[in-house]
């Protein structure tokens, strides 16, 4: 019996040692201030308490899909042209379906030999003949999701990559939600978050097209010089060619750029002949090839620089281009600066909408731990002094597995790496007043079967029998609960499902292990018949 | 030793008409509010629109700061003083608020706080101030988050329901659910009756008292499941009303426990924490009086009612229990 007790108080203390470890960790002295520092260093503080920026972003992910069936009517296009089959138009109708393409005007004794072009080429969409000769591809819904997935984890990394680079510390960036494409961005220690989220929104989609016509004064005009109709190959694009950013012509541009998004491989920011601020880019090795071979054979011709789908620059072809540029445009420093940063980091797939934001200014999140700290502190002292009024010995055995929960459940935090926040602490608190119920069920359990007559050896071991089975039942609905709002909910809500887990978790192990072994060795040194004070 | 509670012997079942007038009262007080007075007040998290918090250096006059959202055009702005906790000083930190403007466009989002900055610089000149805290919230989220608590709540709910079903008989679980469903409504109608905001750290919150609630529950009938076995003569009314009694000191003392600290968490926990512990405090007395007064007597009554079909007469004592 004793040393069945020494090997339990050994595991007792072995567990209390590295928890406590968890808390601390290694501390670089046994100074106050080396203590505090090592606390934080192991504790990470949610946003709300260091002060920072949350963002929760929506990708545009239709675009992307839209981007993917835009390039398809081309590939659709050159297919049937590469079968000599003739078409009509090939177009997206329903501005609101951006997975649906139409293909028209097919001649009606070539249907079979059209539908085996689009069904073998076409495997991510469903091929359906209409009538009139029409065709109707409409994107499969699992081809639709990788797309609109992909954007999503694509922009997560322009996101962080463009975060990166202005030197934000710890950002947390991250799919959000319940499948909604969205992306929750958190910056601690940003408390104006202005030049952040113009740094994220901007799409950067920098793209070089052939002009074959303009510029105009409008798009009536654009389309008076093209017979009232545009090709399907070529779309009217506004900006302005001259290098400044206002001023609104029009260009018809041909709709498939030359070079786009991944082929550039670096932007920096610039001055012009005349100092004013512009930007030099450069392309990767094979698209400067490319771009090579299509100037070479282009001289003479326009070709126009669209950003963002804004000409912002429109110029004859003068000679071979290998792989660097300059786009011009009347932007200030700070403009030429940010765009290059975003251009360097590489186009988003779909332009983001910011859905909300909520900033936490430092003081505040200062002032919101000291409440969190003394509340928490205050209601510790207060339970821990009514155990021991109510249950003298007992009391201490509650105090003691009280404390050793609280240094579980913070060491655990630690271990985890897991986020403090402010209902975090609601949380911590919460655990303690909850912690202390599963001691008193088990000490009124002793009490009434000590009031039965039975010894005290017996009353504990009935007490902590049938105490027991209603710690369990209790622990699981709510840790049930908790698992929930960790499913539902979000940031700081969050913290607090974990707070109150891990707290309730570690209850199990305290209050009935812990306390357990106290009254047994409490009871060991006793002599036969002498009272137990509870 | 000391003990507060020995012997006690009240007739808990005796009083239910009392219990359920009581519950009826304070359940349609809050319906009431909900229909027809102040609704569920919601926060910026779930109706959307932008919060800006101000510290300014000096106690703000706030016709001044209306004035000058007025110049800037921001009629619909409310300004209000955050109420500083019982125990710290008077607060120079006012809340600003836009309600939720019709963004379309990803303009409309990033608009409230620069102007309600630049309506401040430019019309507010009585003494510095400094922007503590933005909340900005978009329609979109408002419906997602008050889709999720709603499933979040249904979801613990039924979670609770099966695991009593599995470790009891399905009427505890029912009766659970019913007493939790009640301390919700009343938590819900409380803050209609004071018209406090319902924000997302108050949905934890009542999540939180369901599972609290439930623990009381759960006392009482495990000590119900115990003494059906060892009481098998006396009707169930009698072996309720002694299992409420055995667990009565555990009930109050647990629950004066947790009361204490929610308590130190509304007094010092800062404004931040104010709907969480408001919600905790009024919650934690429901939970315990409906452990005792709603879901105790509703297996009582389920007992009578399939008595009265002339079915068996005894409430199963849970298969399931303790070998």
């Amino acid at each position: 019996m004793r040393t069945n007790l020494k090997g339990k108080l050994t595991l007792i203390i072995a567990i209390l040692v590295v928890f406590v470890y968890g808390i601390f960790g290694v501390p670089n002295g046994v100074s106050k201030d080396a203590f505090t520092q090592a606390l934080a260093n192991r504790i990470h503080l949610g946003l709300d308490l260091r002060g920072g920026t949350h963002l929760v972003l929506q990708v545009m992910v239709d675009e992307a899909v839209s981007a993917v069936t835009d390039n398809d009517i081309q590939r659709v296009q050159a297919d049937l042209d590469k079968a000599q089959l003739a078409v009509g138009s090939i177009a997206k109708l329903d501005p609101a379906h951006p997975d649906v393409i139409t293909v028209a005007g097919t001649a009606p004794d070539k249907a079979s030999d059209v539908r085996g072009v689009l069904e073998t080429n076409y495997g991510n969409y469903v091929v359906t003949p209409g009538a009139d000769n029409t065709w109707t591809l409409s994107m499969k819904h699992q081809a639709m999701l990788d797309i609109q997935h992909h954007a999503v984890t694509q922009s997560i990394e322009t996101i962080r990559d463009r975060i990166d680079r202005l030197g934000v510390a710890e950002p947390i960036i991250q799919e959000y939600g319940l499948g909604e494409n969205q992306v929750l961005v958190e910056l601690p220690g940003v408390d104006d978050p202005a030049r952040v989220k113009d740094i994220i929104q901007s799409t950067a989609r920098l793209e070089i097209h052939a002009v074959t016509g303009g510029p105009y004064t409008s798009e009536q005009e654009a389309l008076q010089a093209n017979n009232g109709m545009t090709a399907p190959d070529v779309e009217l694009v506004h900006g302005n060619g001259g290098g400044r950013a206002d001023g609104d012509q029009v260009y018809a541009l041909k709709r498939v750029a030359i070079v786009a998004g991944n082929d550039f491989r670096d932007a920096q920011p610039s001055t012009d002949e005349n100092g004013r601020p512009d930007i030099t880019f450069n392309l990767t090795t094979s698209a400067g090839n490319a771009f090579y071979n299509y100037t070479n054979s282009n001289i003479g011709k326009m070709m126009a620089i669209v950003l963002d789908n804004r000409v912002r620059e429109a110029a004859t072809i003068q000679s071979a281009i290998r792989d660097s540029g300059r786009i011009t445009g009347g932007f200030t420093q700070d403009q030429a600066a940010n765009l290059s940063l975003t251009l360097r980091t590489g186009a988003l797939p779909a332009s983001i909408r910011i859905l909300e934001e909520r900033t936490v200014g430092p003081s505040l999140g200062a002032a919101s731990v000291h409440h969190g700290v003394v509340a928490a502190i205050f209601g510790i002292l207060v339970v821990m002094a009514f155990m021991l009024f109510y249950y003298r010995g007992a009391g201490i055995n509650a105090d003691l597995a009280l404390f050793l929960n609280l240094v579980i459940l913070l060491g655990f935090m630690g271990f985890t790496g897991s986020t403090l926040t402010l209902p975090g602490i609601a949380g911590v608190i919460l655990t303690i007043g909850m912690g202390v119920d599963s001691n008193v069920l088990i000490f009124e359990r002793i009490r009434e079967e000590l009031h039965l007559g039975k010894a005290p050896a017996a009353a504990v071991d009935q007490g902590f029998a049938h105490a027991w089975i209603t710690i369990i039942d209790t622990h699981v609905t709510t840790i049930v609960s908790a698992a929930i709002l960790f499913l539902f909910g979000t940031g700081p809500v969050r913290g607090f499902a974990v707070t109150l887990t891990f707290g309730l978790l570690a209850n199990l192990f305290t209050a009935v292990y812990v306390s357990r072994v106290i009254f047994d060795a409490h009871l060991a040194r006793k002599q036969r018949g002498e009272a137990l004070s509870i | 030793m000391v003990e507060f509670f020995r012997g006690i012997n009240i007739d808990w079942l005796g009083k239910k008409w009392y219990f359920l007038g009581f519950s009826l009262i304070f359940s349609v007080a809050g319906l009431l509010s909900i229909f027809f007075w102040h609704g569920v007040p919601k926060g910026v998290d779930f109706k959307g629109g932008t919060l800006v918090y101000v510290n300014f250096a000096q106690t703000p006059n706030e016709d001044h700061i209306r004035s000058a959202m007025d110049a800037a055009g921001l009629h619909d702005a409310t300004i209000q003083r955050i109420a500083s906790g019982p125990l710290s000083q008077a607060s120079r930190e006012e809340v600003i608020s836009l309600p939720q403007r019709d963004t379309s466009e990803a303009t409309g989002l990033d608009a409230g706080r620069a102007t309600v900055l630049t309506a401040l610089t430019s019309g507010y000149h009585d003494s510095d101030f400094a922007i503590q805290q933005v909340e900005v919230v978009g329609p979109q989220v408002g419906k997602q988050l008050t889709r999720q608590a709603e499933l979040a709540t249904l979801y613990s709910l039924l979670g609770m329901l099966v695991y009593l079903w599995f470790r009891f008989e399905f009427i505890y679980g029912v009766a659970a659910v019913v007493a939790c469903f009640h301390d919700t409504l009343i938590t819900v109608g409380a803050f209609s009756l004071t018209n406090q905001e319902i924000t997302l750290t108050v949905i934890a919150a009542i999540l939180t008292l369901i599972g609290y609630s439930m623990n009381d529950t759960i006392v009482v009938f495990d000590r119900i499941r115990e003494n059906l076995r060892l009481m098998r003569r006396e009707p169930l009314a009698v072996v309720v009303n002694h299992s409420i009694n055995q667990t009565l000191s555990r009930t109050i003392l647990t629950s004066g426990l947790t009361f204490l600290t929610v308590l130190s968490l509304y007094l010092f926990g800062g404004e931040v924490l104010h709907g969480f512990s408001f919600a905790l405090v009024v919650g934690i007395l429901i939970g315990t009086y409906s452990s005792i007064a709603v879901a105790a007597p509703m297996l009582v009554a389920y007992q009578d009612w399939q008595a009265s079909r002339g079915k068996s007469a005894n409430l199963p004592a849970g298969r399931k229990a303790r070998a």
